[in-house]
Order: C-alpha cells, then structure tokens, then sequence
C-alpha cells in the first residue's frame, strides 16, 4: 500500500451548513490516474463532498468545512490557500453541460487565455478537443456557436474546456445523467483515455455507470442525524461483487429504502 | 424491499432448482434399483426421462441468462445467479451418471449380475444424502451446512475403492468374469462421480453466502494418495 501514489486526500472532513452537518467526518484517499466514484442514495451528500474537492460550496452561504482536504501535501483549506487555484488545479464537469454562449473555439481558449496561457492557442485548443474525443466532429466549424453542437458534443467540449487548463484532478458530477445510452457510453469510454493522464472523481446515480467505469467506489449515506459520510470505500469489484457492508450490499442489489 | 418482482423470480429459480435437483436424485436411485432387479424396461424409463432433465436445465439456463440482463443484478444477487448457472450444469451432468447406468443395464442384455449388489446401492444412497442436503443448503443459503457436506464424500471414495478390490478378486479368480466385473466397475465409478459433483455445488452455496471461492476438501487425488499407502 505505501508505493500508491494518491492524488488526493481528506483527513475526517465534514462540511456543515450553519449549525447542520451535512457530511461528517470523511477520511478518503483517492489514487492518481484512477477513477474514483461516489454513489448513494439521493441527499446522502454526494454532490456536496465532490464540490467540497474544489472548493465549490464556498460560494453558498454559511457554508463551512472542517478537516483537511490535502493535495501534494497542502491542505487546500488553509489560509493562504487561493482558491480560484484550487479550482484549476481541480476542475469540474457538471450534470447538464454548460457551454459559454460563444464558438466552440473560444470555449476552450477563453479559460486558457484568462489563466494567462502563453503558448499557441490553436495547438491548444486542437490538442484539448482531441482528448476530449471531439476534434474530428467539430474541426470543420470551430467557428460555429458551442449551441448548435448535441447534449453529448457539448458534455465532451465541457471536457476538453476543463482539460485545457491541465488539472490534475477532474471532478464530475453526474456527466452522464441528462444524455442518451451512446452517448453515455462515450463519455465513459473518454473516461478510460482521460485517466491516462488525469485523476476522476465521479459521482453517478447510475450504478451500472460506476461498475463500469469505476476503478474505486465510495458508498456513502446518511446518519440519524441526517449527516451523510463514507460507510464502505473499497475497489469497484468487491463493492458491486462481494460488499463488506450490510447497507452498501442493500443499496447495490436495489433493496434499499 | 423495493424488488418484490425480482425477489419472486429469484424464489421461483431456487424452487425449480430443487424440482430439478429431486428428477435427478430420481434417476440415480431408480437407475440403480433397475440394475439391482435387472428390470430393463424401467432402465429405458431412466434412459428416456434424462431428456426431461437436460431441458430443464436449458430452460432454467434460459431464465437465468434473462434474468441477469434485465435485472443487471449486484452483489449476493450475481453471486446467486452467476453459480445457479453452474448448479444446473452440474445437476444435468449428475443426471448422466443416472442415465449411464441405465445404459449400461440396457447393455447387459440378459447377462446376470456378477455379484448381487450391496455396497452399489449403497454408494448410491449416501450420494443422493450428500445431494439432498447440498440443495437443501443452496436453497436455505446456509453456507456452514454447505461447507461440512464434501468431507463425507471420502466415504463413497471407501466404498468405490472396496467395490474394485472386490471386482479384482472375481476377474484374477476368473478371466471370464472380465465384462461383468467391469459393468459394475463402471455403475461404480459414475456413483463416484455423482458425489464429486456434490462438492461442486456446496462450494458454489458457500461462494453466494460469503463471496469467497475455493475447494472445500481435499482433492480425490489426495484420498487415493492416503488409500495407496
């Protein structure tokens, strides 16, 4: 276990809203180039761990963490810590796909050129749509408006804008829910190239979803005090074939609730 | 429980298990019955009847597969439905042993039997015993039940290993006793096998309970190895 590399890791991290614990004490260790899903039952708190990776839930109010988030070793909730940094260190790819109004060029360019990118924007732009596996659909209208693309083109040109940045970590949350069976299955397989060079963290209802494309799984649920933590945090084979947890075995096989 | 539809459909698999599990401890007590009387007649019975056990097999091979792709079962569900497969299979197999001794019966034609049959029929209670309690313990998931069957089947290896210094015995008295001593050499060694087979399916229960595979017992290899010294 001490030569696996980790990309990331929380020391008993809870996040709470005002006086309410919404996810309590959470102790993970995610591995570098792996893919790590986060499945539950709906309001165990899945969503607010994964924003919490990024520092996304400091913009709702009276939102507070406690615990340490480290990566390399630096615990991203500390006081100096910037977390406009954090956040192009650790991008996010959201349920439903959020283009900026504008060409599919400058969705990726526009990111890059505000973190202050030097080098040649075309290569750039060229290089992110093809790891997002885009390129050969939109080389020919780079131009066009990112609209007029498909729900599963623009989920992928979300991909390739948050890969232009080169982070180390992308976090999605649920990339998959609002698109088709193929082009689900795209994503996933886009999943299989990105871990080459990347670090995902996802969050999928769809436990199909996880078992497929999931190298680890963490189960989480909520507490009698409705707080929702990690109850089973193993590799995806023993979570959906042999469960150590009695409500992790009920969830998966649908008898949960 | 949000799966009662999955729930019954899995009940209704191990209920036809079971029904496919009593045809084949059937077969075998019948099949050795008929040799005992030498009643050709109900040796074809025997012979006609495994038909009905390789389609049950198939049919309930057919559920199963169906099952899994509609249901995309998880966890103690797949672990259940992936070795159910394996158990029919290895019912249908065990129901050959059956058929292959109503063979042999057929085959013998009017031939009388070298010796009347004591440890045969024998050998053919203890395996349906193992057999019974083995699906007994599939269908209850009762994994330490399962685990304490295979041992006994150093009992039936005893009784194998008897029958053939026995039949030795007749075939050095006399070279003429060669093709019956080996008529009942070869009801013997399906028996052998039928109770084999029964560890096979108690290491599946174990499996579908815990999650964990392995063999239960000692190989037959190692039986002989210890009889040989």
């Amino acid at each position: 276990m001490e030569n696996i590399n980790y990309a990331i890791e929380t020391n008993d991290l809870s996040i709470h809203y005002g006086s309410f614990t919404a996810v309590k004490g959470v102790n993970m260790k995610v591995e570098r180039q792996k893919i790590t899903a986060i499945i539950g039952p709906s309001g165990c708190g899945k969503s607010t761990l994964l924003r919490a990776f990024n520092r996304m839930n400091d913009f709702v109010p009276g939102c507070h963490v406690t615990g340490k988030l480290l990566l390399d070793n630096q615990n991203l909730y500390g006081k100096d810590v910037d977390p406009v940094e954090v956040r192009r260190k650790i991008g996010m790819v959201f349920q439903k796909p959020n283009p900026f109004p504008k060409s599919i060029y400058e969705n990726i360019a526009w990111g890059a050129r505000i973190n202050g990118f030097k080098g040649k924007m075309d290569e750039l732009v060229e290089q992110s749509l093809r790891s997002a596996a885009l390129w050969d659909e939109v080389k020919d209208k780079l131009q066009q408006s990112a609209y007029a693309l498909s729900g599963g083109q623009q989920q992928r040109l979300c991909i390739a804008r948050t890969i232009a940045i080169q982070p180390e970590i992308i976090l999605m949350d649920e990339p998959a829910s609002a698109l088709d069976p193929i082009s689900t299955l795209r994503i996933e397989e886009l999943m299989q190239e990105l871990k080459k060079n990347y670090t995902i963290i996802i969050v999928t209802h769809n436990m199909q979803q996880a078992a497929r494309a999931s190298d680890y799984t963490a189960m989480m649920m909520i507490d009698d005090q409705r707080a929702g933590g990690v109850i089973e945090f193993d590799d995806t084979k023993t979570i959906f074939t042999r469960p150590g947890d009695k409500r992790t075995e009920d969830y998966v096989t649908g008898r949960f609730g | 429980m949000t799966r009662k539809a999955f729930d019954t459909e899995i009940q209704n698999i191990k209920d036809e298990v079971i029904l496919l599990g009593s045809m084949v401890e059937h077969a075998l007590l019948g099949s050795v019955e008929a040799l005992k009387k030498r009643d050709i007649k109900a040796a074809e019975a025997i012979i006609a009847e495994d038909k009905a056990i390789n389609k049950k097999r198939f049919d309930l091979e057919d559920q199963l597969v169906t099952l899994i792709a509609r249901q995309q079962p998880m966890a103690q569900d797949l672990r259940l439905l992936a070795s159910t497969l394996e158990v029919v299979s290895e019912l249908e197999r065990m129901g050959d042993y059956a058929k292959g001794i109503a063979n042999i019966n057929v085959r013998m034609g009017d031939e009388k039997l070298l010796k009347p049959l004591i440890d045969i029929p024998r050998m053919a209670n203890k395996g349906v015993d193992m057999l019974h309690r083995a699906l007994t313990a599939y269908a209850t998931n009762d994994a330490e039940a399962a685990a304490a069957i295979p041992v006994e089947d150093d009992e039936v290896d005893a009784l194998y290993n008897q029958i053939y210094r026995e039949l030795m015995v007749f075939v050095i008295e006399d070279a003429k006793n060669i093709e019956r001593a080996n008529w009942l050499l070869w009801v013997a060694h399906n028996l052998e096998r039928f109770a084999d087979r029964v560890t096979n399916l108690c290491e599946r229960t174990v499996y579908i309970v815990k999650g964990t595979f392995g063999e239960i017992k000692q190989s037959d290899d190692e039986f002989w190895k210890d009889q040989n010294k």
